[in-house]
């Protein structure tokens, strides 16, 4: 099918809000809109941010899954207390894939499931004795924890616990950080505003414990890789470019990342920022307090790693900058090889996307240079900065949808017809039965690493091994094939 | 009185960021911008106007309290 006209997507925007009341229409058309590359602006055409109307079935998810899941739980040496009942920490657990190196269980607490597991009696009389009493078990079942953070659950806030006060008290007797997070799920409007408390709670308890102790040795080459939650192995995959080219790693925020190593960011000379949307809060404030310049770059494909490896490059000296030239050349054969396979079984594909808050832009390059082509793209979390970012990367006419809703999702793909959708969990098998080709680009399908040069082969083998699967063609039943084929049936009987 | 986040991009122009917006403009004109004095009236580049206290020029990056300035809308 041929790609659809600026009017053809506007029609169909219209037609797919038809079916809500008057209400929920005039507030879903905000969230839809027609890409017009010549906007600077996204404000103009796009509302994103917004609470989810009441009825639709949304695909968001809540303050605590923003920090918890996000930003605080791939710090593999801290234990995680998910504090309220059992359900959220225990339905959450190790499904982020956020992989790290140590013993689970001894140093290492990534996949492990802690909490307070509140009961009525800890609701009507408050859980702050019970917190104080599991941070001490804590403390002697996993002596070689690095630290404690609260992760709030909705109750929390809604009884008014004094986490800080138990906090700042734990962290006296135990002598190791003790990081109270008010993430309540109710807080904001989805898991976007938990990234944002997350990032307040790790300036104010934890960025500042090493000011003014200079014992850590540091080189002009240092960085932090922050926002690359190492998804199936993306943060190594790119921690290996950026060391190729001469840099030193010093922290990586926070897949397989270590509360010592968030502790030592501020003497980095750079930032680079990959999600940008989950950790921008804490780069522009460590930019302000310790004049660390931080900037966004996108290891999905080559052309992009290639832009983004520059740029990184142009924050140092020519021997940086040659690094990075050399790092380049050195894997060009190696992803001119992948193109050369894939893209002629790729090319002219179209995909749709609908990822979370980084991903529905960064992902475009890898597709492009595959042939393909991205036709419509949304945010579930998105802010107004994220779609600014947007608008330039994809074509005009193309569809974008923010927070979209079951229903429209839907029906978008019925009319669309891509090639490819690229979406969560929740939406995988809607689609599939729909006879779709369908890949996870939250936990990649269960496959990855997809960032850096090593990951472009494999996102590259895993489109082809799912669009290309011959399973396609036997969706459709028999009875319902072409009529060219019943009459044969007809003939034989 | 948004807290605006300043800074200088690359080209030395002045980005102002609101974070609770997710307002991210380059300021077009400032009133004042001299070695002695730095603030007043900022307008950005999506035509909205703020107001900074004059204050000695600042150290960017930093973070201001302003004041909006209604464009009569």
């Amino acid at each position: 099918m041929a790609a659809l006209t600026r009017e053809e997507t506007e029609a169909l925007i219209q037609e797919v809000l038809e079916i809500y009341p008057e209400q929920a229409k005039k507030d879903r058309a905000k969230h839809l809109a027609v890409n017009d590359q010549s906007l600077e602006k996204s404000n103009k055409c796009i509302t994103s941010n917004r609470k989810s109307q009441p009825g639709v079935m949304t695909i968001r998810g809540c303050a605590y899954a923003g920090s918890k899941g996000v930003v605080w739980g791939p710090i593999k040496d801290m234990i995680h207390i998910s504090h309220g009942p059992v359900g959220c920490g225990q339905y959450s657990r190790a499904g982020r894939r956020n992989y790290y190196v140590g013993t689970t269980g001894v140093n290492t607490f990534g996949t492990m499931n802690f909490t307070s597991d509140f009961t009525e009696k800890d609701i009507v009389f408050g859980g702050d004795k019970k917190l104080a009493k599991i941070m001490n078990e804590i403390e002697e079942l996993f002596p070689l924890n690095k630290g404690i953070s609260i992760q709030s659950e909705c109750p929390i806030g809604l009884i008014g616990d004094d986490i800080e006060a138990v906090a700042k008290k734990a962290n006296k007797e135990i002598g190791k950080p003790v990081v109270p997070v008010r993430c309540e799920g109710f807080r904001g409007v989805s898991q976007s505003l938990g990234h944002h408390i997350a990032n307040d709670a790790i300036r104010d308890w934890v960025l500042e414990n090493r000011d003014g102790d200079d014992s850590f040795p540091t080189t002009p080459y240092d960085v932090a890789v922050i926002g690359d939650y190492n998804i199936g192995g993306d943060a190594w995959a790119s921690r290996t470019l950026l060391e190729e080219m001469g840099l030193r790693v010093v922290a990586q925020w926070s897949g397989d990342g270590t509360i010592a190593e968030i502790e030592k960011t501020p003497k980095v000379k750079l930032n680079l920022i990959h999600c940008y949307r989950s950790m921008n809060y804490i780069a522009r404030h460590m930019e302000e307090k310790y004049k660390i310049p931080w900037i966004e770059y996108n290891f999905f494909g080559p052309t992009k790693i290639a832009e983004s490896l520059r740029r990184i490059a142009s924050h140092f000296d020519e021997t940086i900058q040659a690094g990075a030239e050399r790092v380049i050349a050195k894997y060009q054969a190696e992803y001119d090889a992948v193109i050369a396979k894939y893209k002629p079984r790729l090319q002219g594909k179209r995909v749709m996307l609908y990822i979370g808050g980084l991903r529905p832009r960064h992902v475009i390059g890898a597709y492009e240079d595959l042939g393909m082509e991205v036709v419509g793209t949304g945010y579930e979390f998105g802010h107004n900065d994220d779609y600014d970012r947007t608008i330039k990367e994809i074509g005009n006419a193309t569809l974008i949808y923010d927070d979209v809703t079951g229903y429209e999702f839907e029906e978008f793909v019925k009319r669309v017809q891509p090639d490819l959708i690229g979406s969560g969990i929740k939406e995988k098998y809607i689609f599939q039965k729909m006879g779709i080709p369908f890949r996870q680009m939250h936990s990649w399908d269960y496959s990855g690493p997809y960032h850096g040069y090593d990951g472009f082969a494999i996102f590259a083998r895993d489109m082809d091994m799912t669009l290309n699967n011959p399973c396609w063609k036997q969706v459709k039943a028999p009875w319902k094939t072409e009529p060219a084929n019943s009459e044969a049936v007809k003939a034989v009987a | 009185m948004p807290s605006v986040m300043l800074k200088k991009n690359s080209e030395g122009k002045l980005v102002f960021y609101v974070p609770k917006k997710d307002l991210e403009e380059v300021a077009e004109s400032i009133e004042f911008d001299s070695p002695e004095r730095w603030g007043g009236e900022v307008l950005l580049s999506d035509g909205s106007k703020y107001y900074f206290e004059p204050i000695a020029p600042p150290d960017f990056p930093i973070t201001l309290r302003a004041k909006r300035v209604d464009s009569g809308e």
